[in-house]
């Protein structure tokens, strides 16, 4: 291989890396503040680039019957829970933010849909369907457990990913879809030809990265977020709601999600259950980071996209093969650090 | 249920599973196969997530792994299938030995996404390699031969699977009474009581990982030979996903309630795929995957517990007889008394910038009852984590009889002779009282999963029992050996703890706080328990908090506040030191 | 009316009952104090209490019924808890742990910051290390920053638990000095002490509970008299 192809090579990974860094790193904000770790997060990203696409081409995107239908779930499971607690002067408000809420969005989409609209309108709208997917499945697969173990958790994760990609057939159909490029401009660096593209998507991986550590450091609920991952009883304590704060996470991580899938979407090909391979890959990071550390889930999930890069160099029949064998020492390595035996009693 | 009712049901329930080929027909004896089949993968499944408390997303990689190591073998290479098996067995078992020992010492999250990540792998291997046909997969795999005999009908193949299948599970069965079935169903408990019992978590849960590979593998196999054709489309990550809900539809906390699950999910899986297209104009497999996600959410949100749970009650309570004539095990020399037994030098621990323990020293001789005392967060239990090696000190040293255990595993503390209970309990509250007593017998015994699985541990059984029930009669519990060990009360639940160490025929018991929480007349008793146990030799190291249960009872006293030691002596002695009426018996005048 | 009233409580572990028709009240202003040894319960009154763990009974926060609250509401209406183990964010800083203690009622950043600067004020030492992270303090600054980041809560019933915990005697003399000053403030408290004599010596009201069940009960100076009570709790003085 010479060195003009390793580079080539090197610069693809970085590009799908720093979208992978932008799923991981939601990954491991859920997983913090909420114990829950989101398989589905993948598929939220995959869910964006559709609408995306969808919306380029003056097409209603599925993704509006999706939020409609859990927004209706939501509200339903809400009111009877308030109606069981007697708590009749919630339901204003549940009726405001489980159904209202969700459906502003969706209906925007609706008139809007017809109309040509510039780019960034159509990133922007797409990015705003999506974000209330996350929450509402929030309320309605995980709040009723969750009080449960880390590992029914996960489980029932998995079930809600594969029901998920099942919805995303019916709601986009089997067609693959690639949306324009963001721009065809390209800068030539050291003698390569870099197209701007790949400027674009390492830099917003990195501009929305910043934001989102200085929301931890600088503002409250940044700090609530934090407080919670850090000890949920203790928040508690100080009255911060873990459901508000597990809301807030699967907000901002679906912002993260969302954007990724706008980033991927000129990229390749992306079909209703593209989600899982980009948050698997995205996850061998994350584990990289021990599900709990920002920095180092960031440079996993880099180094995931350029192994990957350079993997279907080789062999491209045996890509997956390679980056998944990648966890195999990554997992040997945190094992053999495990110090002093840690208890997770049960029951 | 009375035990002759529930065993004239399963000789009913097992004729009619025997006579089925005469009366069901040949697409039902088909379901029954691969009911036969799935369950023998969610029997795993029950084993490592029920019993031990491990997930695994990727066993359908396993049975992947059997299915295609017996088309690969029967089919392309032209060995007998039994040939396939022994390479079924062989291929999937290494690899959970591989995957096992890299991911089973993290926390349990790992383990499950790890399996995922290579249940994918595995997958794509099989779509990817030449030998094995890519995509295309394995055709015309040979019917498994019996001698002459070719089993080619679905009732031959009946008769072969559900045998297995009654093997495995008489096996599973067998395990599960016995010394290492117990450490496996322990492990629920966590990493500290099982390591404190001498038991190495670690490989009872990679033995447990391997056995239900190996049934997955075996699973695989017998697919490979009734289905006849292989590709990698039914060993995909969901379908590990259905697996699991397999297991945990029946109820995983019970070998049964694998087949419940695979029945009902195979049954209705077949129903669902008979009915939808009329509900659903031109639903595809996705639409199905969607129901049964959704089935399987509300299921686990609603009813963890599976089948089973609901019909738990029906099942006889776990009765054995105890054979009290037996020889009873060996026990090892206790030291002379007045014998230096356990040496403390200079032993600091810290957290961050706290000094939990600051450079303690003390000694404890054999045949004593040395109290460890101090007001709450004085770092007695500190000190008590870094003696039976729960943690390790920072700087200083731990001898015990001789041995430096300073840095010695919790279970080899264990195993050399010292003993311990916990502040908070821990006991294994859906086990018997006589079970978890047995646990403490761990390190006194040796049968291993083989000859747990075919019973040929029943001489030592037999005497690690007797063992047992001596110990739970000595602390005054022998009048109920399989009551539940949860339904105690409190109280009790400490006792069966000094029950379950002394089962291990400590050299040292170490007992943190065992009178918190005790009624008066409770306390009465304990203390003459303990004293009952020195006048036979044995050492006793008691934390607590408790003065007037510690006056009365022990030789000597060390008290520590806020991590120092600031005095030793005899009871009196200690009671008139200034220092620590002031720091401890709350001198704020 | 009693500022909190508890009747017949009862507090269940699974099968294990922990705490058994407790009754007790607090007025407006009180310290009240329950001792008892470990494992009879306190630690499992005051997180019944806050509502980390369920109960059956009566409780009553100036006539409201609290039972239907969660955990949260009631710090919203002004009951804190500082417990045995602390709770602390180990990985923030102090001087983010002591905002978050002010998290109840956000909104009034003046009040907030005020608070913040008596916290400091009371505690020197959290204002010299309120960069460094929580867990790197000893255990006396630990008991500052839990009681710091409770007060920033705004309490009208602060429950301590077992305040004095691991502290070397200096510390625990100003950290009773602190609760005592507490009265002036018009906060009412709590506290579950295993420290007998020095909570009597600190409250007006005290409770004696051993295995879950109130055995006595009356005013603190009477009880640090009770011939009974030196013998089991006080120490041969």
């Amino acid at each position: 291989m010479s060195s003009d192809i390793a580079a080539i090579l090197a610069i693809d990974g970085i590009a799908s890396g720093a979208i992978y860094v932008l799923i991981a790193i939601g990954f491991v904000l859920i997983f913090a503040v909420t114990r829950v770790i989101f398989v589905p997060f993948g598929d939220i990203s995959a869910f964006t680039a559709l609408t995306l696409a969808a919306l380029e081409t003056q097409r209603l995107p599925g993704t509006m019957g999706l939020v409609a239908m859990l927004a209706a779930m939501a509200t339903l499971m809400q009111l009877t829970a308030d109606i069981r607690a007697s708590d009749l002067k919630a339901i204003p408000s549940t009726l405001f933010f489980y159904l209202v809420v969700p459906l502003v969005p969706v209906a925007l989409m609706w008139f809007a849909a017809g109309s040509v609209m510039s780019m960034p309108v159509r990133m922007g709208l797409s990015l705003l369907l999506v974000l209330p997917i996350a929450p509402l499945l929030d309320r309605i697969v995980f709040r009723p457990i969750a009080d449960a173990s880390v590992l029914l958790l996960l489980t029932v994760s998995m079930a809600l990913h594969f029901a998920l990609v099942g919805l995303g057939l019916m709601f986009f159909g089997p067609e693959g879809v690639r949306t324009q490029p963001l721009t065809d401009a390209s800068w030539e660096i050291a003698g390569m030809q870099v197209s701007l593209q790949t400027f674009l998507i390492v830099g917003s991986a990195v501009v929305f990265s910043t934001l989102l550590y200085a929301f931890f450091e600088l503002t409250l609920t940044g700090k609530a977020l934090r407080a919670t991952a850090v000890n949920r009883t203790g928040a508690r304590l100080v009255g911060i709601r873990p459901a508000y704060t597990g809301t807030m996470a699967y907000v901002l991580a679906s912002i993260l999600a969302g954007i990724s899938g706008i980033l991927i979407s000129p990229v390749t090909t992306i079909f209703y259950d593209s989600g899982f391979l980009f948050g698997l890959r995205a996850f061998v990071g994350a584990i990289i980071g021990a599900m709990v550390n920002y920095p180092v889930t960031a440079l996993g999930a880099l180094l995931v996209g350029v192994l990957e890069s350079f993997a279907s160099f080789w062999s491209s029949a045996f890509k997956e093969v390679i980056v998944f064998s990648l966890l195999l020492p990554v997992l040997l390595w945190r094992s053999l650090s495990v110090g002093e035996v840690e208890d997770e009693a049960e029951e | 249920m009375s035990k002759t009712q529930f065993r004239f049901l399963t000789l009913a329930a097992l004729f009619l599973l025997v006579a089925s080929p005469f009366y069901l027909n040949a697409f039902s004896m088909t379901l029954l196969n691969y009911i036969g089949v799935y369950g023998l993968v969610a029997l795993g499944l029950v084993l490592l997530t029920g019993i031990g408390g491990m997930m695994s997303f990727g066993q359908a990689a396993f049975v992947g792994i059997g299915a295609y190591a017996g088309a690969w073998a029967s089919a392309l290479q032209g060995y007998s299938p039994w040939v396939g098996l022994m390479l079924a067995i062989v291929l999937s078992c290494s690899v959970a030995l591989v995957l096992g020992a890299i991911t089973l010492r993290l926390g349990g999250h790992f383990l499950a996404l790890s399996t995922v990540a290579w249940g994918l792998s595995i997958f794509f291997l099989f779509g990817n390699l030449d030998g094995l046909g890519n995509y295309n997969g394995i055709a015309n795999v040979p019917p498994i031969s019996l001698g002459p005999l070719k089993l080619v009908a679905s009732w031959q193949m009946f008769y072969l699977i559900w045998a297995i299948v009654l093997l495995a599970l008489l096996a599973s069965r067998n395990l599960l009474d016995s010394r290492s079935g117990r450490a496996m169903r322990a492990l629920r408990g966590g990493n500290l009581l099982v390591e404190s019992l001498g038991i190495n978590a670690f490989f009872t849960r990679l033995a447990t990982f391997v056995i239900a590979a190996l049934f997955a593998g075996l699973s695989g196999w017998l697919y490979a030979h009734l289905n006849r054709f292989v590709s990698p489309a039914p060993f995909e990550v969901h379908v590990g996903i259905d697996y699991l809900m397999m297991a945990m539809v029946g109820g995983a906390t019970e070998l049964i309630g694998a087949f419940i699950g695979s029945a009902l999910v195979t049954l209705t899986k077949n129903s669902i795929q008979d009915y939808l297209p009329m509900i659903a104009k031109g639903a595809s497999g996705q639409l199905e995957i969607v129901v049964f996600s959704i089935v399987f959410i509300v299921l686990l949100q609603r009813w963890r517990g599976g089948l089973i749970s609901i019909s738990s009650h029906l099942l006889p309570s776990p009765h054995h007889d105890i054979d009290r004539t037996v020889t009873p095990l060996s026990r090892r020399p206790l030291p002379q008394p007045g014998e230096v037994l356990l040496t403390a030098d200079q032993v600091e621990r810290r957290f961050g910038g706290l000094v939990a323990v600051d450079k303690v020293s003390f000694t404890l001789n054999a045949g004593e009852i040395l109290g460890l005392i101090g007001p709450n967060g004085a770092g007695k239990s500190t000190m008590f984590n870094l003696l039976t090696g729960a943690l390790r000190p920072n700087s200083g040293r731990v001898v015990f009889q001789g041995r430096d255990i300073t840095h010695a595993p919790q279970r080899e503390i264990a195993k050399a002779g010292i003993a311990r209970t916990f502040q908070h309990v821990k006991i294994r509250p859906k086990m018997t009282l006589l079970d978890n007593v047995l646990l403490g017998t761990h390190p006194r015994t040796t049968s291993g999963f083989f000859s747990g699985a075919l019973r040929l541990d029943r001489a030592e059984e037999a005497q690690a029992r007797a063992e047992a029930l001596r110990q739970l009669q000595r602390v005054g519990l022998g009048d109920k050996p399989f009551e539940l060990a949860g339904n105690l009360p409190l109280g009790n639940q400490r006792v069966l703890e000094i029950a379950r160490a002394l089962a291990a025929d400590p050299v040292l018991l170490v007992l943190d706080e065992p009178a918190a929480g005790l009624r008066r007349q409770e306390k009465q008793a304990l203390a003459e328990l303990l004293q009952s146990l020195r006048s036979e030799n044995l050492s006793i190291l008691l934390v607590e908090h408790d003065m007037e249960f510690v006056m009365g009872l022990v030789d000597r006293i060390v008290v520590m506040n806020f991590g120092c030691k600031i005095c030793e002596g005899l009871p009196l002695e200690v009671r008139q030191d200034a220092q620590v009426q002031d720091a401890y018996l709350g001198g704020l005048v | 009316m009693s500022l909190l009233a508890i009747r017949s409580l009862d507090v269940c572990y699974g099968k294990v009952e922990a705490v058994r028709q407790v009754s007790l009240s607090i007025e407006a202003g009180q310290i009240v104090t329950v001792i008892g040894p470990n494992g009879a319960g306190k630690t499992t009154l005051l997180a019944a209490t806050i509502g980390l763990l369920p109960s059956v009974g009566e409780m009553l926060f100036e006539g409201h019924d609290l039972r239907r609250l969660q955990v949260e509401a009631r710090v919203e209406a002004g009951i804190v808890l500082v417990p045995e183990n602390r709770e602390l964010f180990g990985d923030m800083s102090v001087a983010d742990n002591l905002v978050l203690g002010a998290y109840s009622h956000r909104h009034d950043r003046a009040g907030n910051r005020r608070n913040l600067d008596d916290v400091y004020h009371r505690f020197p030492r959290l204002l010299e290390r309120r960069q460094q992270k929580a867990n790197t303090l000893s255990g006396g600054e630990r008991q500052m920053l839990a009681l710091g980041r409770a007060l920033m809560a705004k309490p009208r019933l602060l429950l301590l638990d077992e305040p004095s915990l691991g502290l070397a005697p200096l510390i625990v003399r100003e950290i009773f000095k602190i609760i005592a000053s507490l009265r002036e403030t018009g906060v009412s408290v709590l506290l579950v002490e295993q420290n007998a004599r020095a909570a009597l010596e600190t409250a007006d009201v005290g409770y004696v509970l051993e295995t879950g069940e109130i055995v006595n009960s009356g005013p603190a100076d009477t009880l640090i008299h009770d011939p009974k009570l030196i013998a089991t709790y006080l120490g041969g003085h």
